[in-house]
């Protein structure tokens, strides 16, 4: 299913636009190796004050990694990272003026809610008024102010994903690394929480980096997804362009669904550039196909909802279209998705709006159909 | 699903336990008896209670039973515990088997040639044998135990835990007492009291390795008990039993109760969200 939310496209924000702006975080060139292992591969990335950042990948490709060497636990084999421009190797966890959400929350058995929140201010030697206002508030916060002295095993798992949450903002930290904070809740609540950590993280104005397996909620929190392959940072971009112009088929089908049709580049025209798709004799127009030349392979991405489907071919010559046989219709309520085989026989998926209340379908199983695009609704890509 | 058990069952369970337990009933119920042969019962009496309070010789032995057994279960569960912690948290560092190995023998070594091989060391180094050479040899073979009880804890423990503390600007070693030791304490305290137990009855080691002055009570009943059981002997033995079946009981019952705390507020927890 494709993404309803594309993030908070609509706000200004975007300083790493911005040659001025200073990055908070600065990986260079970080490599880590476990033995033989490599779990993080030569990666560098900047994020900037203000950032809420996503670190997006399977299971294992050494996201939490990346986190627990920000925090300070895990040494880089290689490379440098930087925090507010000072270089933090020699610093030990304890003195980073960065704080962590543990995958597992992390809470203090033995304490009360309140001491959990209490904990990072005491070490700080914080005076005590102080220490008691500033857990009420981060109690206020995150909305409970009724459970402060309970302990851990006396609330919900929501609860204690909202304790862990205050214990780590209760310092104010520059920068709050969230690994995988809402996997353990159910969908309604992970989807509400979502949106409560973009507005805490916007009304507090600190820098948050979250680490999470779930592209879409990487998509509703981030104002830029990091996208990860074993170890590898394969794209760095908004959300909106990571869906739109994703850099390699990876990333095209790591976010949402996609079809990827294999093709030749046949001519290149200006920014036009025309593929020729293998086993159908056709041609098909991308305004996008960056570093291409002539006869390379390429993959054509295409996103379910950007195909039309119909019985008759488009007037308007200028899209591209493909003829093909009607193999499965997938009703969703919303939506319906035809799958479409072609003569080279791979299927395309297309995604149609139901608009109209129509419990008899003009198209049906086994009708000869046209897919139809516009020159800039697909990209090319070349790995 | 309970099926009916057999008389086979029945019949071997009853003679088990009554072989356990009948002769610790009939020492207790001896305890109590008027008459000075301790087969024939002659009537109700509390006097060889009253005896054995005024029996300095036994006293004393049951005092510097008691100090040995604090002391050496303190050390012995405060060097367990930090040999434990070693072999959990260092990984696989040089050395480690043989460290492990060294902590684990005394646990399978037989008593006699742990004490004998203690009083050779103590008369080779020259030591005035006495209290603190046989909290010594208590320590000795009484932090093994120690350690095992409080590994398998540790193994289970989360070190996120200690990661957490230190993120939010705890150093290690005061992440280790304001985290980590509380979440383990109950560990610690069987720790403890399996090594009190162990010193408290131990007669072998204790007799190899004390000197004038320290005699432990096992040491007394044994040496008293040679020369003919009398109800007296009896009526301390009747107060050990006492003693060690009231902490056992008190022990599991908080244990016990702390669970059904633990699982009402996690159900309640669960049903209020
Ligand atoms: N301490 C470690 N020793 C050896 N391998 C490790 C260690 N920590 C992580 N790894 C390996 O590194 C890889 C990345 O792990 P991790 O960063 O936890 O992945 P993610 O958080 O993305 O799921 C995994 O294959 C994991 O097995
Ligand atoms: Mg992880």
């Amino acid at each position: 299913m494709a993404p309803t939310t594309l993030g908070p496209i609509q706000r200004k924000f975007a300083p790493w636009d911005d040659p001025s702006e200073v990055p908070l975080v600065r990986f260079e060139n970080v490599t880590k190796r476990f033995g033989d292992f490599v779990a993080v591969d030569n990666l560098s990335i900047d994020i900037y004050p203000r950032e809420f950042f996503a670190l997006l990948g399977p299971s294992g490709c050494g996201k939490t990694t990346l986190l627990r060497m920000l925090a300070g636990f895990e040494q880089p084999t290689e490379g440098r990272i930087l925090l507010d421009g000072q270089d933090v190797s020699k610093v030990p966890p304890y003195r980073r003026p960065v704080n962590m959400m543990f995958q597992s929350y992390a809470l203090f058995p033995h304490m009360t809610v309140e001491a959990n929140i209490a904990f990072g201010l005491k070490q700080d030697r914080v005076p005590k008024p102080e220490i008691e206002a500033r857990v009420a508030e981060m109690l206020k916060l995150v909305r409970l102010e009724q459970f402060g002295k309970r302990k851990p095993h006396q609330l919900s798992g929501g609860q204690r994903q909202r304790v862990a949450l205050a214990r780590s903002l209760a310092k104010k930290p520059k920068l709050l690394l969230l690994d995988e904070p809402l996997a353990a809740l159910d969908k309604k609540l992970r989807e509400a929480t979502q949106f409560e950590l973009t507005d805490l993280q916007q009304e507090l104005g600190l820098t948050f980096l979250i680490v999470t397996h779930d592209q879409e909620e990487a998509m509703t929190v981030a104002d830029r997804i990091a996208v990860m392959d074993h170890g590898v940072m394969v794209q760095v971009a908004t959300p909106a362009e990571i869906y739109e112009q994703p850099n390699s088929r990876y990333v095209a089908d790591f976010i949402g669904d996609v079809n990827l049709i294999e093709g030749r580049v046949a001519a290149i025209d200006g920014a036009r550039v025309e593929i020729a798709p293998s086993g159908i004799d056709a041609r098909f127009e991308v305004a996008e196909a960056p570093d291409t030349a002539v006869d390379d392979t390429v993959w054509l991405a295409l996103r379910p909802e950007k195909i039309a489907v119909s019985m008759e071919p488009p007037d308007d010559a200028s899209v591209n279209c493909v003829s093909g046989e009607v193999w499965d219709i997938a009703y969703l309520g919303d939506l319906s998705i035809y799958h479409v085989r072609l003569a080279s026989g791979i299927t395309v998926k297309s995604a149609q709006t139901n608009v109209t209340r129509l419990i008899e379908r003009p198209i049906t199983w086994e009708d000869k159909v046209y897919l139809s695009w516009t020159r800039d609704a697909g990209v090319a890509l070349i790995r | 699903m309970t099926e009916r058990p057999s008389l086979f069952n029945i019949v071997s369970v009853v003679f088990g336990f009554a072989f356990l337990y009948l002769p610790i009933l009939l020492l207790i119920i001896y305890s109590f008896n008027e008459s000075r042969l301790v087969t024939v019962w002659a009537g109700f009496s509390t006097k060889w209670y009253v005896q054995m309070i005024n029996n300095e010789g036994l006293m004393n032995a049951a005092w510097v039973t008691a100090r040995v057994a604090f002391v050496s279960a303190t050390i012995a569960t405060v060097l367990g515990t930090l040999a434990a912690i070693v072999l959990i948290r260092f990984g696989r560092f040089r050395g480690r088997t043989l460290f492990s190995g060294m902590i684990y023998a005394p646990l399978v070594m037989p008593e006699v040639i742990t004490g004998l091989s203690l009083l050779l060391l103590f008369v080779a180094i020259n030591l005035d044998r006495g209290f603190w050479t046989v909290v010594i040899a208590h320590i000795t073979f009484s932090m093994c135990f120690a350690a095992v009880v409080v590994q398998s804890r540790l193994v289970s423990f989360d070190t996120s835990l200690e990661e957490a503390a230190m993120d939010l600007g705890c150093p290690p070693a005061r992440a280790f007492f304001s985290v980590t030791l509380p979440v383990i304490m109950p560990a610690v305290i069987s720790a403890w009291m399996l090594s009190f137990t162990l010193s408290l009855d131990d007669l072998v080691i204790a007799s190899f390795t004390t000197g004038p002055g320290a005699t432990t009570l096992p040491m007394k009943i044994y040496s008293q008990v040679r020369l003919g059981v009398t109800p007296e002997i009896n009526a301390v033995c009747s107060v050990l039993i006492a003693v060690v079946t009231v902490g056992v009981l008190a022990a599991s019952i908080v244990t016990k109760r702390r669970e059904v705390e633990r699982q009402r507020a996690e159900r309640a927890a669960i049903a209020g969200n």
